[in-house]
């Protein structure tokens, strides 16, 4: 069969949504962020929802989702978007509002606005990009830094006796009874971007039933900040990082809690 | 046997990540030797066993894969 042939619109099986805009994404090569755009974005296509939904987008270098996702969004101060998007879902609960925000913006600066958000149980969805480190400003240690991971303010790596504990802020909102479904998930491979996808969709859906708080926790790479290429970061995460934050439910509604919510097993 | 996909890559908008090529379960794909516009190696097809399945398309953070299989 002639190559030709099988590029033909009716054999046409994946593209970019048209949730997402058609403007080239400003993120490094390989960075984790582009792909969760776009699975939250295919999660809204899936829905039918895209002139129902309203985005909240942080600071940090998803600063400008808004350019990227095709769908009504707003600016937040940085860690501020649980806050934000309690205004708005509260002012029109009839739209599925959803933050979009990485780990320095949602459990550094921000630690407060989600706790109160996911405590009072607002019902929006949280999308966390957890990199371990501020990517945007530099490749800064966050709270959720591994110990011993290097960053440029930890060069010889995260001490935990002077530089604090990591922050698993997702089994911490797990606890509390505003939050409705706590999902870790990745977005680095087939499998786990569309498992990842799917969580998203879930958590969309149960926006309807106006139960909570839903997050859903992407583990994700930051290659400029770790120093590594694509590929060894994402080999880099799966050794490192998802020890430390397995990925799988920590919060299922009806069953509440996975595993004592200790951990997403 | 008759290949039952194919796809085309945008490669003026690739940054040559190589998350895809990892992801193809047919080694379809390797990096060109030459660069593009924005000085990236960029992602070329290698032989014509794609089966159409996505799985490079789905990691592919800029998504500049489209997909096509024969269904
Ligand atoms: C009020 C305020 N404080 C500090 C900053 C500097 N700043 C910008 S982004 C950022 C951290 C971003 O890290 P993260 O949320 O993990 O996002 P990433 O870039 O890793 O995706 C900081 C501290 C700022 N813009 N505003
Ligand atoms: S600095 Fe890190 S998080 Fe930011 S775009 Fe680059 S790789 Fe992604
Ligand atoms: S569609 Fe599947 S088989 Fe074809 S190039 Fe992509 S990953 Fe490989
Ligand atoms: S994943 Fe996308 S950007 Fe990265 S090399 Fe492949 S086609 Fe290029
Ligand atoms: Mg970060």
């Amino acid at each position: 069969m002639a190559e030709q042939s099988i590029i033909s619109p009716e054999n046409l099986v994946y593209k970019k949504t048209e949730v997402m805009t058609d403007r080239e994404l400003h993120y490094c090569p390989g960075c984790g962020h582009g792909t969760a755009h776009r699975m939250l974005a295919e999660a809204i296509d899936e829905l039918g929802i895209q002139s129902e939904t309203i985005g909240v987008a942080p600071v940090g270098c998803s600063v400008l989702a808004y350019y990227y996702l095709n769908v009504d969004m707003q600016e937040a101060a940085h860690g501020r978007a649980p806050a934000v998007a309690t205004g708005i879902k509260r002012v029109l609960p009839e739209k599925y509002v959803f933050t979009y925000q990485g780990d320095g913006d949602l459990a550094a600066i921000g630690t407060s606005e989600t706790i109160h958000a996911c405590n009072r149980g607002e019902n929006i969805l949280i999308v966390f990009i957890n990199n371990g480190i501020y990517g945007m400003t530099g490749g800064q240690m966050a709270p959720t830094t591994l110990p011993g991971m290097k960053s440029s303010t930890c060069p010889m790596g995260r001490d935990v006796k002077t530089m604090g504990n990591p922050l698993k802020i997702t089994e911490l909102v797990a606890q509390l009874p505003g939050t409705y479904y706590v999902t870790r998930q990745s977005v680095h491979t087939p499998g786990n971007a569309r498992k990842a996808r799917r969580a998203m969709k879930k958590a969309l859906e149960y926006q309807k039933e106006n139960k909570g708080t839903c997050l859903v926790e992407v583990v994700s790479n930051c290659p400029s900040g770790w120093k590594m290429n694509p590929v060894d970061s994402n080999k880099w995460m799966e050794e490192n990082m998802f020890p430390f934050y397995p990925l799988g439910d920590i919060k299922v509604p009806g069953k509440g809690l996975v595993n004592g919510g200790k951990d997403g097993r | 046997m008759a290949a039952k996909g194919d796809i085309i890559i945008d490669i003026e908008r690739c940054k040559g990540c190589q998350v895809c090529l990892d992801a193809c379960p047919k080694d379809v794909l390797e990096m060109s030797k030459k660069v593009n516009a924005k000085g990236y190696q960029y992602t070329v097809k290698v032989n014509s066993d794609c089966t159409g399945c996505a799985n490079c398309a789905i990691v592919c953070p800029d998504a500049v894969i489209k997909v096509y299989r024969v269904k």
